[in-house]
């Protein structure tokens, strides 16, 4: 392939996972937006596996320091992301699954 | 086959998953299962990814995975419902560091003048979401003055430190002959100007505009991952459609809390909002303290109570008791709603979350449209730790909230507010409630007060 192709090819996945952004989160009721909020911010680490790539292409020492850094953030977002997710959702599912307890 | 070509199917599965996570997470009744199906996906991509082709430090990569990972899981679990909105700030700054750090190594290495450029704008992003979410979590977290900290010359400074941020990333890129230094010394000016401004754009910002913020630095944070998704050799498309995803998804939920909030994002940004007092006004009346005995009469021979929850309540985890207190009420066949303001709490959707957790059923709580034409004829309104939500203000032209929806409480009855001391709410701004002839001050902490008056209601 060459450049200029991938060039192309990068703004058709851009445009499409744009839409694809905006359309799932268009129709959300008020009181989800925390939740989602919370549910992007962990899908965001996905930025874990590029650290890991960095760290393991990395020659030099100081990329090597950088890498480590940037793994160790990275992960800490994926699993603080996944938890913090999943607590306030255990929340809704509380209420959701005991309908009428208190009525 | 190789295990390396299973890469890019998984990659594709991950992203698949991802989308339907996020979609099942924007319904009520399917989003716990949606972080689940996220979760696997990330379990397995970050599984793959360790058999990339000439992978080499993996022992680094397992200890740095453990160490951060185990920060990110141990902490997430110990802290409060209360604090989760500075515990997203945090890992979502987390996020922006990784980012950032992705692009410093890709910079320190050899790039092509796309991949180069491409990993600049992720460096830059990714740092100031790094510096402006680790703000904005120590403002929340009570680590940093909440109000807005300005000083003279600010927007001048900013835009300063923003425009050599960019220039020094332009010379990173374009290595010009001429340069007076060697091009490695401008890859760390680069990112000390872009962590610099990140941390200076977000000190005028008010702890009553946070949420906006965090959500704006969420949406940065998924645009450097995706940029930095093509910095690598060949790129990484994994990164670059979740990052847009959440790129696109963060943004318009930004623009949707600002809506609610009846803000502008350039008035978030630029407004310093609640720096300055509004001056000219004076309000009149003066509080009225209540007895714990008198408010339990009142709530007590009411027919319809409604209850507006705020921050002060979640602080002083009284929701457990005002559980109790609203079962109370309806057994003695008293209608009890409660009115949840979009923005109640440091979040949407903050107060149902701590609500459904005290085991308030869903169907008790209303919006601000829902509710708003019920105050009239509701005989008490229960305000507790709620403050600028529920400022009429608001209504006022010149006020500096002018125009921000609020619950019309003031139309109540009688309206008894629940309230640690005299001092204003999250934005700084006197609260002209307080002083209306119909409202009642009972001071006090929340929990305390709240079960006092359990007691108190149960005597009638």
């Amino acid at each position: 392939m060459t450049d200029i192709t991938t060039f192309w090819t990068a703004i058709y996945i851009v445009m499409l996972a744009a839409f694809t952004g905006y359309v799932v989160i268009s129709r959300v009721p008020a009181i989800l937006h925390t939740p989602l909020m919370s549910g992007s911010n962990f899908i965001h680490g996905i930025v874990l596996v590029g650290a890991m790539v960095a760290l393991g292409l990395a020659t030099t020492p100081l990329e090597q320091a950088i890498g480590f850094v940037a793994v160790v953030l990275g992960a800490a977002n994926v699993t603080g992301g996944y938890v913090v997710t999943e607590r306030i959702l255990q929340m809704f599912d509380k209420s959701g699954k005991k309908p009428g307890k208190e009525a | 086959m190789e295990l390396f070509q299973l890469i890019d199917p998984i990659y594709i599965v991950t992203i698949f998953f991802f989308i339907i996570g996020m979609q099942r997470m924007s319904h009520p009744l399917t989003a716990r299962s949606g972080i689940v199906w996220a979760g696997a996906a990330m379990l397995i991509a970050t599984l793959v990814t360790f058999f990339t082709p000439g992978l080499t430090n993996l022992a680094l990569i397992a200890i740095a995975i453990v160490i951060g990972g185990g920060f990110g899981y141990i902490a997430a679990k110990r802290v409060a419902m209360t604090d989760m909105p500075q515990m997203i700030a945090l890992y979502n700054g987390m996020g922006g560091g990784a980012a950032a750090g992705i692009s410093a190594v890709a910079l320190l290495g050899t790039t092509t003048a796309a991949t180069g450029s491409l990993a600049v704008v992720g460096g830059l992003i990714g740092a100031i979401s790094f510096t402006g979410s680790i703000v904005a979590f120590m403002k929340l977290q009570g680590w940093m003055r909440p109000r807005p900290i300005t000083f003279p010359g600010q927007k001048i400074l900013n835009m300063a430190v923003l425009a050599l941020a960019v220039i020094s990333g332009l010379l990173v890129i374009l290595q010009p002959a001429w340069l007076p230094l060697p091009v490695a010394m401008y890859l760390p000016l680069f990112f000390v100007l872009s962590l610099g401004f990140g941390l200076l754009m977000t000190l005028p910002i008010g702890g009553a505009d946070m949420p906006v913020v965090i959500s704006m630095y969420n949406a940065f944070t998924g645009l450097a991952v995706a940029l930095d998704g093509f910095s690598f050799a060949t790129p990484n498309y994994a990164m670059v459609v979740a990052g847009i995803i959440v790129g696109a998804a963060g943004t318009l939920l930004t623009l949707n809390m600002a809506k609610a909030m009846n803000r502008s994002l350039s008035n978030v940004f630029f407004g310093a909002f609640g720096a300055t007092e509004e001056t000219g006004v004076e309000i009149k009346g003066s509080m009225k303290a209540i007895e714990i005995d008198d408010a339990a009469v009142l709530l007590a021979y009411a027919d319809k109570v409604i209850v507006a929850p705020g921050y002060g309540m979640a602080v002083a985890q009284a929701q457990q008791k005002v559980k109790e207190l609203t079962d109370l009420l309806e057994s003695k066949n008293i209608l009890v709603k409660f009115a949840i303001h979009p923005v109640a709490g440091r979040m949407p959707g903050h107060m149902n979350v701590l609500l459904a957790e005290a085991g308030v059923n869903y169907d008790h709580l209303f919006d601000r449209d829902e509710i708003n034409p019920e105050f009239p004829s509701t005989d008490v309104v229960l305000v507790i730790g709620a403050n600028d939500t529920v400022n009429p203000a608001a209504h006022r032209e010149g006020s500096p909230l002018f125009g921000m929806p609020i619950l019309d409480v003031e139309q109540a009855k009688n309206v008894i507010v629940l309230k640690r001391g005299q001092g204003k709410g999250f934005s700084g701004i006197e609260n002209d409630l307080f002083y209306r002839d119909n409202t009642r001050m009972l001071y006090g902490d929340a929990q305390e007060t709240v079960g006092k008056l359990v007691q108190a209601v149960k005597k009638f």
